[in-house]
This record gives C-alpha cells, structure tokens and sequence, in this order.
C-alpha cells in the first residue's frame, strides 16, 4: 500500500512538471508565431511600399523623359520600318 | 488530579452559555464566509469573471487595407500603404518642457507654435498632431519617447500614375472612402472590414494565449480594370498637347476595343493630381468623357446614312442634289461649308455635307432615325459602371418638328457624351452589333445586339474611310501603313438663347485598321480659340497620332503597307476652307 502511494505521488509529481513544461513550450511557440505574424505584416507592407515605389519609378512619363533626354533615344519613324510578315504555314497560324 | 492543580484556570467552574456562545459565534462566522463565497460564486460569476478578464485580457483590433486597383496588366493604378498618425493627449502634453517640445515639432516638420496651439485645448482628450506621416518618420517621433505623445496606424492611398488615371480611378477621403471615379463606383468591392480577436497579454504586454477570434479582417478586392496604362499614357500626352495647342477649354478622349467594348484608355482636360488635392476644383475632377453633353454633330451623319441604306431608300451611289451650299426650310436655313452640287450618298458622308444628309433624312419617316438613335444608346446612360454617367437628351421621335428632323441628321438638336458617341461607333466595327461597354476587364467575349446588317456597315465604314482620305474632310486622320475611317464633327456650342457664335466643340471618332478593327479613338476639344476649329484640322490629328502610335505599340500588322512612307499632308491654310458641318 505504501508503495503504491509512493509510485503514484512520483506519477503525479512528475505529471505536473510535464504540464508546466508544455505549458512553457506553448507560451513560447505562441510567442514566436506571434512575432513571425508580426514581420509577415511588416513585410507585406514593405512590399505594397516597394510595389509603389516601383509603380512611380515606372511611370511611362519618366521612362519616356529618361529615354529621350538621358538615353537620346527616339520612336522609329515609317521611313525606317520595315513590316516582317510571317509566313502562315511556317508558322502554323493565320497571321492577324 | 495533577493537572488540576497546576493549571488553577480549570479549576474555575465556567458558566454553560460561555463556550456556547463562542461556537455560535465561530459557527456564523463561517456561515457568513459560506454565503459570501456562494454569492461571489454562484450568482456574481459573470461581472466578477468581466472584470477579471479586463485585467488581462485585451481585444486587438485587426485592421484591413483597401484593395488595389489595377490596369488590365497588373500594373497598379491604387495602392493603400501603411502610415501612422501622430496624436497627443493635451494634459500630458502639457508638462513637457519646451526643449522637447521643440524636438517634437521638429521630428514632425511642423511649427512648435502649431503643437502649442493644438494642446492649448484643454477640454478635449485627443488632438491629431499630424496625420499620415511615413513608417520611418513616425518611428523617430516615437523615439523621443515624450509622455502623451501615441502613434495609430492608418492606410493611405496611392495613385502611382497621378494625373494620367485621375478621372479613371478617382481618389479617397481623409477616412478612406471613395469619393470619384473607380473608388466610389466600386466601394463595395475595395473597401476591406476591420476585424478584431482576444488574446491574454503578461505584465511585459506581451501576448501569451490567443482567446478567440471575434472577427477576421477581411481585405478589400483588387479590381482591375479594363484601362491599359500605356495607351492611357498616350491618349493623355496627346490630348494635353492638342488642348494646349489649340488654347481650348478643355477636351476628352476615349479608347475603346472595337472588339470587345472595353475602355482601353479615358482622358480628361484639364487634370488634377489625385496624390495631392489640396487646390483642386471641380473643373478639374469632373471627367468630361463621361459626364459632359455636347451636341455631337456631324459624326452622327454616319448614322442617318446607314439608316437610310437599312430602309432601302438610297444606296451609295444615289445622287443627291446639294446646290450651291444653302438650303431653306421654313425660316431656317440648313448650311454646308462649300458647295458641293450634285453628289453621290457616299459623297455626304465624304464632303461631310448637311443639306445632303438632311435630304436623305428627310425622305424617311421620323421613326427610322429616332429608333436607331434610340438603339444605339443615345438618351440612354450608358451603363459603364462610372458614377455621374450622362444619359444625354434626345427627343422622342414623335415630338419633332420637320427643321428638327433635318437637323438630326446632321448631329444637331440632341446631346450626346463622347464616351457614348464612342460606343456607338461599335456597330461599324463589329459589323452591326452594338457592344456594352466595359470598364472592368472582360475575360469572356460581351454579347453584342445587331442593329444594322453587316452590309450596311461595311458601305457606311469604306464611307467614312473616303473622309479620311484626301479629298475627304480629314486627310490629317490618315495613319500611315493602316486603312483607317472615321467622321469630323464641328458643331456650335449651344447657350442660352441659341448658339454661341465663335464657341466651338470639335471632335472626330475613328476606328481602325479597317480590315479587322482594333480600336476606336474619339477625341473631343472644348472651345479651340486657335485660327482653326473644324473636327478635320483640330480632332483628326490627334486622332492620327494617338491611333498611330497605339497600333504600333499593340504591334498590330499593317493593313496597307503599301502607305508605310506615305506622310500625312500638311495642315491646310487656315480659314474655313474644307467641306464640314
């Protein structure tokens, strides 16, 4: 009888130390996914910021000062174009 | 005994009622703490348990951001990005030393007069310091750790493009609600619900259990639209050019797919930026495309023909006799520019003539016109999906007087906005099927409603292809390397009283190639003040350049390769020299 009561309080002992180990681990764990959710959402927003940023950037105005201006470049006019037709069966489609 | 004689206290004979009354005592105390306890319990859980969780317990709200508007390639048009709002309790503000004060102001970039003024108010718990700052400011003002000094996360609203998508897209007030444009037309769709769930915070406010989630956040939708950025960018360049050139009032241009319907691309003059509103008048937000009336003038001839050509009362050879440019109609007087004696049906729409079209009118019954205007959308909002559409006035057919059923013909006497004369266009396009426009970008292909026979619209399109060709009333229209066809429309500018005499609106509305049409352009210009105003040599360059270099850009092949080096006259003279109406 003594001895049971002996095992059985070690049991119990040792089931409430696992308890509060898991209840640790848990805090933890929760801890940690909070703060990953956390830069999940910084990092959203550092991608709608990027997103607009690159959105202005690449705004057709600007690419086309900065071609014009910086790069000299200029639209082909009809003079030196030159139409390439595709040949329909080479290609397997009826050309538009 | 022993004991009795060491301890003399129980020798004492105590009274009965004595230890009596101590267990009474004992015994009500504890029945006391008992109901207590069975109140605390049993019938006071739910405040009890209330305000316990108050202590620890915290509902977060979780805030949801507006969705994204997007042009028919995904680039954005609308974004909503973090910032945060600086706000300060003026009690605790108040006992902060000047020095910080200062060192307040200037994280903030404002005056320390204006923080001063704004905690002066002491009846009040909450003031805005400054709204809408940047993450990283925000995080220094935060830095200097002044007592009564909160940040509140807030989304603002970005419109990339600025000026080029203004009167597409529209704009959000301060509290992020659409108030213009695609922001207001699609609210519902944009606008995201807040959510909120109930976590256990520890001493450090960190958060230790998730309780529930009362509510998830719900981020609004992204809409994409049927807009494409780079022809947007093009008709809005060409359009402020034209407008600047010919000191006009303003002007609009829409770009539909003569395909599908969809808007390709909507401009306005004169534009606002929508990141920046603080000067912004109503001129300038209103978009003119879809919300301003003119009265369309000739580009309507094109349908008074193909009306007649249904009926079978002419086909495109019928000679009609123009006279010497005059022709009398009780006391009014119908006008053509030029004179231009005996032409074919063809010819009317080629010289843009008014007599003519008012007797090719005038030998069908008034239902004929009033029905195909009346199904080609006119009078009628055109059901975009814009807010403010115009529906335009036409008079019911039956309600017009023989000058009015003359001047119908010739686009007079009804008004229409440009964003439905474009649509309109559409039944030349498809081969007489009338398309539902589209603002929102279309994945299945629109059913279309057949108005007139392919026939006819093939005969009224190689028309409208003459007039765009020399000879006809726009040459300037012509793009090299592609057939394209269209209609100049000059008319007066109606006011009070009758018609103004030097006020002008000029448009042209074209499609092209012709062989498989890709897009219609209609070019609308308010008031031109410069030596010219005809649609032929105000509209139809424009029309020229922006068709020009959109079926370039959409690498759509040449129809008529053979005019690739074939450059597009010159303007001609001045003066009033062309055939137009």
């Amino acid at each position: 009888m003594t001895r049971l009561n002996a095992a059985l309080l070690v049991l119990i002992v040792l089931a409430a130390m696992s308890v509060i180990t898991s209840q640790h681990q848990a805090r933890r764990l929760f801890n940690e996914l909070e703060s990953e959710q956390g830069s999940a959402k910084r990092l959203d927003d550092e991608f709608t910021q990027l997103q607009l940023e690159q959105g202005t950037w690449a705004t057709n105005k600007r690419v086309e000062s900065v071609a014009a201006k910086q790069l000299g470049m200029r639209l082909p006019d009809p003079s030196n174009t030159v139409i390439v037709t595709l040949d329909a069966r080479a290609t397997g489609e009826a050309p538009r | 005994m022993k004991f009795e004689k060491r301890t003399p206290q129980l020798r004492l004979k105590l009274e009965g009622w004595r230890s009596r009354f101590v267990l009474i005592a004992a015994m009500s105390g504890f029945a006391m703490l008992g109901a207590r306890a069975f109140y605390l319990q049993g019938m006071h859980t739910d405040f009890l348990q209330a305000k316990g969780e108050a202590r620890y317990g915290r509902v977060l709200e979780l805030p949801a951001s507006r969705g994204p508007v997007k042009d028919r390639n995904g680039q954005p048009l609308a974004i909503s990005t973090p910032v945060e709002s600086i706000w300060a309790t003026p009690d605790e503000l108040d006992d902060v030393d000047d020095a910080r004060i200062q060192a307040l102001a200037r994280a903030l970039a404002i005056a320390p007069d204006e923080i001063r003024q704004k905690i002066a108010r002491k009846d009040r718990q909450f003031v805005y310091l400054k709204r809408q700052i940047s993450p990283d400011q925000a995080a220094k003002v935060m830095a200097l750790g002044i007592p009564g000094v909160f940040q509140q996360r807030e989304f603002r609203r970005y419109y990339p493009a600025g000026e080029v998508m203004a009167h597409v897209v529209g704009f959000t007030g301060i509290e992020d609600q659409g108030q213009e444009g695609i922001e207001l037309a699609a609210e519902s769709r944009l606008a995201g619900t807040p959510g909120s769930r109930k976590v256990i915070k520890d001493r450090k406010g960190r958060i230790v259990e998730d309780v529930e989630s009362l509510r998830a956040p719900k981020d609004g939708e992204a809409v994409t639209l049927a807009i494409d950025q780079r022809l947007q960018f093009l008709a809005h360049r060409e359009l402020k050019s034209a407008v600047e050139q010919n000191r006009a009032k303003g002007g609009s241009m829409v770009i539909l797919d003569a395909r599908t319907g969809e808007v390709l691309a909507l401009v306005n003059q004169p534009d606002y930026n929508p990141n920046n509103r603080a000067n912004v008048t109503g001129r300038q937000t209103r978009n003119r495309s879809v919300t301003d009336l003119f009265e369309p003038g000739s580009t309507m001839k094109p349908f008074t023909v193909a009306a007649a050509l249904e009926a079978g009362i002419v086909t495109p050879s019928t000679m009609i006799q123009t006279g010497q440019g005059a022709m009398t109609m009780g006391r009014w007087t119908i006008n053509d520019s030029h004179p231009n004696g005996l032409i074919s049906v063809a010819q009317v729409i080629q010289k843009s003539s008014n007599i003519g079209s008012a007797k090719i009118q005038l030998q069908m019954p008034a239902e004929t016109l009033g029905t195909l205007y009346r199904e080609l959308g006119f009078g009628v909002a055109p059901q975009s999906g814009f807010p403010g559409e115009a529906k335009g006035q036409l008079k019911p057919w039956s309600q017009w007087r023989p000058i009015e059923q003359a001047t119908m013909a010739y686009g007079h006497g009804l008004s229409v906005s440009l964003l439905q004369i474009s649509r309109a266009y559409t039944v030349f396009t498809t081969g007489g099927e009338l398309l539902p426009l589209s603002l929102l970008k279309q994945d299945a292909h629109p059913i279309g409603k057949r108005i007139i026979t392919r026939e006819t619209a093939d005969q009224v399109t190689r028309m409208m292809e003459m007039a765009a060709m020399p000879g006809g009333t726009a040459p300037r229209a012509q793009v090299p390397g592609y057939r394209v066809a269209g209609k100049t429309g000059t008319a007066h500018k109606a006011q009070a009283g009758g018609y103004a005499e030097h006020k002008y609106v000029s448009s042209f509305v074209g499609f092209g190639p012709v062989t498989h049409p890709r897009f219609i352009v209609a070019v609308m210009i308010d008031e031109p003040l410069g030596a010219k105003y005809y649609g032929g040599d105000v509209g139809a360059p424009v029309f020229s350049s922006v068709m020009g270099a959109a079926l370039r850009m959409m690498s759509v092949p040449p129809d008529a390769p053979g005019t690739l080096n074939v450059m597009a006259p010159p303007p001609a003279p001045s003066g009033p020299t062309k055939d137009e109406g």
